[in-house]
């Protein structure tokens, strides 16, 4: 036997997530968590994100590392894509969530996952963003996640799994439900 | 000085035990110290079965069948077993129990407030003071109804109603109707609104779906007989979660074979995701509504197949199916509310401890206990979901967690008291 003989199913620490959720019971203000990111514009359309830095359980955290994002738009919006678009982000942020929560609820509930591809797509009407019709929204219509899922379990079982890491995922919450965005400038 | 001082026990003093609230779990305790030879005394703020005098709507009925309705020493024996016990008829019900087990009421007394002294509770009511060895709560989970922060953002010329002020489809002023909520009191609200021709919009978050009949028989014959409902709180994985659950959208009724969010529907009911606040003149739902449903069907599903097991060993006829909830590819996000002139908070309840001076509430509000026994020596609750077991919420699941409490209370006061240092 070696030392880590037995490994973790699905890659997730089950135990270490359950011991938080006893833990943060106890510790509500460890709880509390302020996530940030910083931008600075380059150049026409583009602009670059970087995140390091968070708060958390009490006390100012670190990623390992710093990481870096361009924004930008493609070529047909007469941009230099750079990288791409912040609506693209948006999906990226859901598609993270949703899959890392389905990883997790698989995990807790003894389900071996083989694969777990998805797939996004989201529609969105230009004449929004543009200002040609004042009866669209600038946002997305609408989001369509299709999920393809290899795993040891029943297609009710990994239904109810994902269900369950919709209902737990903190940007399937900010996509679907209003949240309060405050804009300043610094003097 | 109180009008029923002249009978001893009732009267204020010294007593080994207080129970507040004479409702079905007030009543069905009395019985069982009654049993015991325990002393004690049943205060009570109205009358016998207040809440169900005064804060039920008039078409209410109990979501269990007659057949199963019982209290310590008393079955139903009536001659419709399987219908549905409108509130009247559980008032009555409650009286003829009270008057026969002999309970020892005070009416009119209500309990201001409960606090520990040396060993014991001093509980202050407007009929003088008692000073108890042991307290048990039954005044219910149900005292006030809960009301989303939300509410303060709907316009004053709405008219906001909780299920307490609903009594009919009179109580709700003509034009457009917001129902928020979807549980057993949003559905049937939403069902009588739409059968008065009312314009409903119903707001659906989590839910529990599950059909009235399956196989045969009542549901919650099934559930009984599968032993869900008398699955203990310590068995339950997930407690928190399972004593929040919003109860079953059933009526009690069997007009229909199952009250969901397809039948509104069908009844000409807009069906949104859960509410979330009023901005810019528009209510404001969640976009979760796919997932709530989603979640509901695999939850009933879940319950069938479970049931399934037992019914194909009964032999019990075969099983019907029941169609996906409907969601629309483009759900309702947001509802003006130019449209809108009554919003009514099926939202659910919580329990009112306002006057409860003893430190066992948590950062909710909701009382520290395991299964029933307060985190206070002495003090006792029953009544509230998922208590002591699955099926603590209804009438008929008052008696076995009664008699543990009793059984439990009489351990603690033939304990000798030990003596303050």
């Amino acid at each position: 036997m070696t030392n880590q003989a037995t490994a973790l199913p699905n890659g997730v620490n089950v135990e270490a997530l359950l011991g938080a959720r006893e833990a943060l019971t106890e510790m509500p203000a460890a709880a509390k968590f302020v996530w940030r990111a910083e931008n600075e514009w380059k150049s026409g359309t583009h602009a670059e994100s970087r995140i390091q830095g968070f708060f958390g359980l009490g006390e100012e955290q670190r990623h390992v590392r710093e990481f870096c994002f361009d924004s930008d738009h493609p070529e047909i919006f007469a941009s230099e894509d750079n990288g791409p678009t912040p609506v693209e982000y948006v999906l990226v942020g859901l598609a993270g969530c949703l899959t890392a929560g389905i990883a997790s609820v698989a995990a807790n509930r003894g389900i071996e996952l083989r694969s777990v591809k998805a797939t996004l797509e989201a529609d969105m009407d230009l004449y929004g963003i543009l200002g040609i019709d004042a009866d669209v929204r600038n946002g997305f219509n609408g989001i369509t996640v299709n999920y393809t899922i290899d795993a040891d379990a029943s297609e009710e079982d990994i239904a109810a799994v994902v269900a369950q890491s919709q209902k737990r995922s903190a940007v399937f919450d900010i996509i679907t439900n209003p949240t309060n965005v405050t804009v300043r400038i610094n003097q | 000085m109180s009008r029923l001082s002249h009978i001893p026990r009732r009267t204020a003093g010294a007593i080994d035990v207080v129970v507040i609230g004479a409702g079905h779990a007030g009543l069905a305790i009395s019985q069982l110290l009654g049993a015991r030879g325990v002393e004690h005394v049943v205060l009570e703020r109205g009358e016998v079965a207040n809440s169900w005098r005064r804060e039920r709507w008039n078409s209410l009925t109990l979501l269990t069948p007659n057949w199963q309705t019982r209290l310590p020493g008393f079955a139903y024996d009536g001659d419709d077993p399987d219908g549905y016990m409108s509130v009247s008829e559980l008032i009555q019900l409650l009286d003829d129990y009270a008057a026969n087990t002999k309970a020892p009421i005070v009416t009119g007394c209500e309990v201001t407030s409960v606090r520990q002294v040396a060993e014991r509770y001093r509980v202050t009511t407007r009929q003088g003071t008692w000073n108890a060895r042991a307290v048990v709560l039954a005044t219910g989970a149900c005292n006030a109804p809960a009301v989303p922060k939300a509410a303060s953002e709907l316009p004053a010329a709405i008219t906001q109603l909780t299920p307490f002020d609903y009594r009919s489809p009179e109580s709700v002023p003509e034009g457009g109707v917001l129902i928020v909520g979807a549980s057993a009191t949003g559905l049937q609200l939403a069902d009588e609104l739409l059968k008065a021709g009312r314009d409903v919009t119903l707001a659906a978050g989590e839910h529990v779906r599950m059909p009235r009949r399956y196989r045969g028989k009542d549901i919650f014959y099934w559930m009984t007989h599968c032993g869900i409902h008398d699955e203990s709180y310590a068995e339950v994985e997930d407690i928190a979660r399972g004593r929040r659950l919003p109860s079953p959208q059933l009526v009690g009724s069997s007009d229909l074979p199952i009250l969901d969010l397809n039948y509104l529907k069908d009844q000409g009911a807009r069906i949104a995701g859960r509410f979330m606040r009023a901005w810019n003149g528009q209510a404001q739902f969640s976009g979760s509504l796919g997932n709530v449903c989603a979640l509901a069907d695999l939850k009933m599903q879940r319950l069938l197949k479970l049931i399934d097991e037992t019914a194909d060993r009964d032999g019990a006829p075969a099983a019907e199916t029941f169609a996906p909830t409907r969601v629309d590819d483009d759900p309702l996000l947001s509802l003006d509310l130019e449209n809108v002139n009554s919003v009514i908070w099926a939202t659910g309840f919580r329990p009112d401890y306002s006057w409860l001076d003893v430190d066992v509430l948590d950062r909710k509000g909701q009382l520290r206990h395991d299964g029933g026994i307060v985190n206070s020596e002495g003090l006792y609750v029953l009544g509230l979901p998922l208590m002591r077991r699955r099926k603590s919420s209804f009438i008929f699941g008052i008696e076995d967690d009664a008699r543990d409490i009793a059984d439990h209370l009489v351990g603690y006061l033939t304990t000798p008291v030990r003596r303050a240092s």
